[in-house]
């Protein structure tokens, strides 16, 4: 998976999106590691991330099998981190998402001192990425560039729908339903944190950034292209 | 996936959220469809839209009435008031559809959890990508355009034929009919998926041929591809190897993943190494 890796935007729109994950090597260190994920959520929790997510289930805000029709009037949109953490009950990616570096940096320094012994990847702007490790004293181990998107590039859509949308790299987020948030709350129908809200309870593995796509319709209901 | 035309009151809320665009309101039955060819299997609509489950008749009575008055009802819009999809239960080939475009199912095709591998995320316990190596994640249809099977045919053909070798732990690996040539098995051929990653790893001095391939081959796949390049840091975390490969083809990473080194193999592992 290269779910994280090709957000669209400039590195400065990564300002506010910074996700932690933790992963073991099949074969390798797997064994026993269910604890230390569950272990790295629980961590996370305490730095106020905008997001916590496992690959498998989801993240902190999810669709419901259920809903209540008065939900239409009063719909909650608190973040549910217990959820995340209870749930967790297979081997898979963990994701913790954060909105600023200092924060980001202060988590990463907590990780390297749990000494998990997890695989941690810090997924935001090179630089961002650079200064959280200098910040934590870890020289990098690895990096993986996103070199951004070719072919048919005539087949994407505007700057502002890319940016909501590839928040979510498994694709779960349509580039119809990004277009639509913008409307929206160009139309004043709902509030930026609203729009971002419904796109979130689309990511399957919980790395959605609510706060930078928040941010994101934030500028495009106020006409405000960021990039190109 | 299937829409229930006696449970959908073609609110279309589920038109907007289908990544390809394959759900439409049907004008003769006045029912959102799916167009299964377009379909990708990605079980967005059924996973990611809440679901009321209320009675689709009043539903229906109600946005008559509301219809009569010039009154519209502002839904959330990520629900589906009836719960009227229902996933059908899928054969070969059109399982390839589903492993390669819902991530949380595994591949039950091929064996493989996810759309890739560990890539670089796990270079830190595997080893993978070595100082002086680069991988390559070439992605096709991301983000959100699709892709078929002959486009990433295509390629793959294109880098077998420059003596790569193919990652083996990759689901499009392993369909391929042969790996030394890159040729993926025939019978999937005509599948759609929402996204699909081939893996290979070169010394560092191809990156560039590597890249100049991509560019060329990709000029004639009809759909986009996302491009990422994992490399090796050295002891004091830096890029001084591909990076500046980059730069000089005129990239300019904005974003990047960064294993930043705390994983370990465990003791088991490492004894079976030693």
């Amino acid at each position: 998976m290269t779910n994280t890796l090709h957000r669209f935007g400039p590195a400065e729109s990564f300002a506010d999106d910074y996700v932690v994950f933790a992963m073991c090597a099949r074969g390798k260190n797997d064994q026993g590691a269910l604890p230390k994920l569950k272990k790295f959520l629980e961590m996370a929790v305490p730095f106020k991330p905008v997001n916590l997510g496992d690959a498998s289930h989801g993240g902190a805000l999810r669709p419901s099998r259920q809903m209540n029709p008065l939900a239409h009037w009063n719909r909650d949109i608190t973040l549910d981190f217990q959820t995340v953490i209870n749930g967790l009950d297979t081997l898979t990616t963990v994701a913790a998402v954060f909105d600023s570096r200092p924060t980001a940096e202060e988590f990463v320094k907590a990780v390297k001192a749990a000494d998990l012994g997890l695989s941690i990847n810090i997924s935001t702007s090179v630089e961002g990425a650079e200064q959280c490790c200098f910040a934590a004293g870890i020289p990098r181990h690895s990096v993986g560039y996103s070199l951004g998107f070719e072919g048919k590039t005539e087949k994407l859509p505007s700057d502002d729908v890319l940016m909501l949308a590839t928040m979510c790299g498994h694709g779960m987020v349509s580039h119809s339903l990004a277009k639509k948030m913008i409307d929206w709350v160009k139309e004043g129908r709902r509030t930026p944190e609203q729009a971002a809200s419904y796109m979130t309870r689309f990511c399957s593995c919980g790395v959605f950034n609510p706060a930078r796509a928040a941010r994101v319709l934030r500028q495009a209901g106020q006409g405000k292209q960021e990039y190109r | 996936m299937r829409i229930n035309p006696d449970k959908c009151v073609a609110c279309g809320n589920c038109t907007y959220v289908c990544p390809v665009g394959a759900i439409y309101i049907d004008p003769g039955i006045r029912r959102a469809t799916v167009n299964l060819d377009a379909c990708v299997e990605c079980y967005t609509c059924y996973n990611g839209l809440s679901q009321e489950h209320l009675n689709p008749t009043f539903v229906r009575t109600v946005r008559k009435v509301f219809q009569a008055f010039r009154l519209r009802f502002d839904p959330e819009p990520d629900v589906c008031p009836t719960g009227a999809f229902e996933p059908e239960e899928l054969k070969w080939p059109r399982t390839v559809r589903r492993a390669f475009s819902d991530p949380r199912v595994p591949h039950e095709s091929t064996g493989v959890h996810g759309r890739g591998t560990e890539e670089v995320k796990t270079n830190d316990v595997s080893g993978r990508v070595g100082i002086g190596e680069t991988g390559f994640t070439i992605e096709f249809g991301r983000p959100g355009v699709g892709a078929s099977f002959k486009d990433i045919q295509t390629m793959c053909w294109a880098l077998a034929k420059v003596g790569v070798a193919f990652e083996k732990r990759n689901p499009v690996t392993s369909l391929m009919s042969d790996v030394a040539t890159g040729t993926i098995r025939e019978d999937i051929m005509n599948e759609r998926v929402l996204s699909a990653i081939v893996e290979i790893k070169v010394p560092a001095e191809r990156t560039e041929e590597i890249i100049r391939l991509v560019w060329d081959v990709e000029k004639g796949i009809d759909t986009v591809i996302a491009l990422g390049v994992g490399t090796r840091c050295d002891e004091n975390g830096e890029d001084h190897v591909v990076e500046p490969i980059l730069e000089r083809l005129g990239y300019h990473p904005q974003r990047a993943k960064t294993n930043i080194g705390l994983g370990r193999a465990a003791q088991a592992a490492l004894l079976e190494k030693t």
